[in-house]
């Protein structure tokens, strides 16, 4: 699904350029659910947005659903983006004038789907988010966890094969992290791959496969089986 | 793509910013407004000056005496000089470009006096004889009766055609004038016609209601002036200038009566086309120049929109990161910013055209009716191809306004929009 080979990237800020990625491999094969961790400044982000295709990269090789992505044009990607991907951001990212239907039916926006419509399929993914009673309310009307979900429901709704996710849990506290995971778990098991930026120990170790990044390297790349049970906390 | 959505999203973006939005739109709302009462009060001006001359003939020269100036075939300078009845055969005969020729005789003015008396009725008018031709240069309404005609002219009739004004001073309101006679300077003349001008501002020294034609053989027949024209009314024909026949009836009539070919001051003339022209042109000149201001005034209410269309894109850079993100192509984003702009500068420039086009209206319906004033400034409009060529450009300026802030939105990375705080 995703396939990375010899990735750099560098930052250029005046006379001084910062080399962030320097030299990632990594293959994500088709239905995994990964986590990346790594210190702060060490590059997740700035490798999730290369894979989300909101940055570009300045080297090696990104084949993404065996296409290659190198000098795309912005309007291939915002089509690659609407077909292919979901995000979720820490920040949530919602859109504050509208309501939590017109936000998860805006990606069906920019494909042409009819208003009608898209609003249909909008409350059946609010309903599978548990939102629905909330379908006509203001992203400040929200709590964090509710507004996460609304964001895990726009980013579904586009029927992705990836969801990327970077610091989901980072604004939620830990029963809402909690939750929000359960949710990412049941999404996985419909067969879409899912990469999670995150910090924490506890939500890493509810996917299959946890990637440490340092210092722009990949430094561990470890599957860890089965997701464990919400229940029992991970000790690692 | 211009879905409830797309309308949508432009309200609501506007509608964040309602003062600044507001207090934007009021620039191109002022600039067309202003120049919707510019073009209004031109064409009412235009008007005004147009219905002063009613349907008087503007292709139209007048060519009367004055003294020599230059000694010539031995006559001496400051010779005073008439013309004559064979004048007029001889126009007629050598200008082909001539289409009405009509002679005038002036009789006994108004000034000496109540010269027209009827009963126990009396006024003072002005006397003048006149061809029937008289009516094509300066036609009048004939409320009763008839101009003068041919008959009258060979058969020296006395009769007489009077002026509105002349009717209320000499006969009662009940009382039918046709047929009726009347005395002037002491002859009398059987009314066969009344009628009043279609204009004022276009006269011979009088109050044109308080005037009389009666034929010109008569009036020199009856009051001896043997065979001496007043002056000429002359029109070109279709197409040709009246210059033409202003040279060469100059030409003509300096060779008949000596002048000298040079003598430039021998014979006064007034071409109306000349000066209808330079009112023309004048008129043009201040509607380029309403154009220009108006333009002007709605290009700084463009910029203002585009102003604030560059401000509105910073300020929601995150979320047209997000749109982005989501999957919004630039054409898309572009699309709305310019939508945005367009619906902005169209509405604001909306409002002003229709609150501009109502106040000249208004305006229209108030003033006093054509037919009965002397005014300079009537019946305002605002042509309907104005109105909407002024609509094209704002729409068209509202697309350029947009233009530089919806570059700006898309230029930067989606990723930078996303952090943008
Ligand atoms: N747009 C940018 N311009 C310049 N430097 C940048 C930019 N984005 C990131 N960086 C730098 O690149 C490095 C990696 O950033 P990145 O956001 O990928 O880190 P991260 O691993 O996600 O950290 P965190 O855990 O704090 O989110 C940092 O040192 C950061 O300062
Ligand atoms: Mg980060």
């Amino acid at each position: 699904m995703i396939k990375l080979q010899n990735i750099n990237k560098s930052y250029h800020m005046g006379s001084n350029s910062l080399h962030v990625l320097k030299g990632i491999d990594l293959t994500v094969e088709k239905g995994e659910m990964v986590s990346i961790m790594g210190s702060s400044g060490s590059g997740k982000s700035t490798l999730l947005n290369i894979i989300g295709l909101l940055d570009s990269h300045d080297a090696g090789e990104y084949l993404l659903d065996g296409k290659v992505i190198r000098e795309m044009s912005e309007t291939k990607a915002a089509m690659l983006r609407n077909k292919m991907l979901g995000f979720v951001f820490q920040s949530f990212n919602l859109i504050s004038f509208k309501n939590a239907m017109e936000n998860v039916a805006l990606p069906l926006y920019y494909q042409g789907v009819s208003r009608r419509k898209r609003n249909i399929i909008a409350m059946e993914y609010l309903e599978r988010v548990g939102l629905t009673a909330w379908s006509n309310h203001l992203p400040n009307e929200l709590s964090g966890g509710q507004k996460q979900r609304l964001a895990i429901a726009r980013a579904l709704i586009g029927q992705p094969k990836i969801i990327l996710a970077d610091e989901p849990t980072g604004a939620l506290d830990s029963a809402t992290s909690s939750e929000v995971m359960d949710l990412f778990g049941e999404i996985n098991q419909s067969g879409i791959t899912i990469m999670i930026v995150t910090h924490e120990n506890d939500i890493a170790h509810r996917t299959q496969r946890i990637i440490k990044l340092n210092d722009g390297l990949i430094h561990t790349d470890q599957k860890n089986g089965v997701p464990r049970p919400p229940e029992k906390p991970a000790l690692n | 793509m211009f879905d409830r959505d797309y309308w949508h999203e432009i309200g609501s973006s506007l509608a964040k910013n309602k003062i600044r939005t507001v207090l934007t739109a009021f620039g191109v709302f002022w600039g067309i407004f202003m120049l919707m009462i510019m073009i209004g009060s031109g064409s009412g001006l235009k008007n005004g000056v147009n219905n002063g001359m009613g349907d008087f003939a503007t292709n139209s020269v007048f060519m009367w005496t004055r003294q020599t100036t230059i000694p010539y075939k031995g006559l001496p300078r400051n010779r005073s000089f008439y013309y004559r009845n064979d004048d007029i055969q001889a126009l007629k005969d050598n200008i082909p470009e001539l289409e009405i020729l009509a002679p005038r005789l002036e009789g006994g003015g108004r000034q000496s006096g109540n010269n027209v008396i009827r009963k126990e009725k009396a006024g003072a008018f002005s006397i003048y004889g006149d061809y029937p031709e008289w009516n094509l240069i300066d036609p009048a309404n004939i409320d009763q009766g008839r101009f003068l005609n041919q008959i009258d002219i060979l058969q020296n009739r006395k009769v007489a055609v009077i002026g509105k004004r002349v009717l209320e001073v000499l006969f009662n309101k009940d009382e039918n004038p046709i047929g009726q006679y009347v005395q002037i300077n002491g002859v009398y003349f059987q009314v066969v016609g009344v009628f009043s001008p279609k204009n004022q501002n276009m006269n011979f020294g009088g109050d044109k209601e308080q005037s009389i034609h009666i034929p010109f053989t008569t009036l020199q027949k009856v009051y001896n002036y043997g065979d001496v024209v007043g002056w000429f009314a002359m029109t070109s024909k279709k197409d040709i200038s009246v210059t033409v026949v202003e040279e060469k009836a100059k030409h003509l009539l300096k060779e008949r009566h000596k002048v000298a070919p040079e003598d430039e001051r021998a014979i006064g003339f007034f071409n109306l086309q000349k000066e209808f022209d330079q009112m023309t042109g004048l008129f043009a000149g201040i509607n380029g120049l309403i154009w220009v201001v108006g333009i002007g005034t709605l290009l700084a209410g463009v910029i203002g929109i585009s102003n604030i269309m560059l401000v509105i894109v910073k300020e929601r850079t995150r979320e047209i990161g997000i749109m982005r993100a989501l999957g919004a192509t630039p054409s898309k984003i572009m699309a709305q910013i310019i939508g945005e702009s367009v619906f902005l500068t169209t509405l604001a420039g909306y409002t002003g055209l229709v609150i501009g086009v109502f106040i000249i209206e208004m305006i229209d319906k108030n003033l006093p009716a054509a037919a009965t004033s002397d005014t300079m400034f009537l019946h305002p409009t605002i042509d309907f191809k104005v109105a909407v060529s002024a609509l094209i450009i704002l729409v068209i300026s509202g697309v350029l306004a947009g233009l530089i802030p919806a570059r700006r939105a898309i230029s930067i990375k989606p990723i930078d929009a996303l952090r943008f705080e």
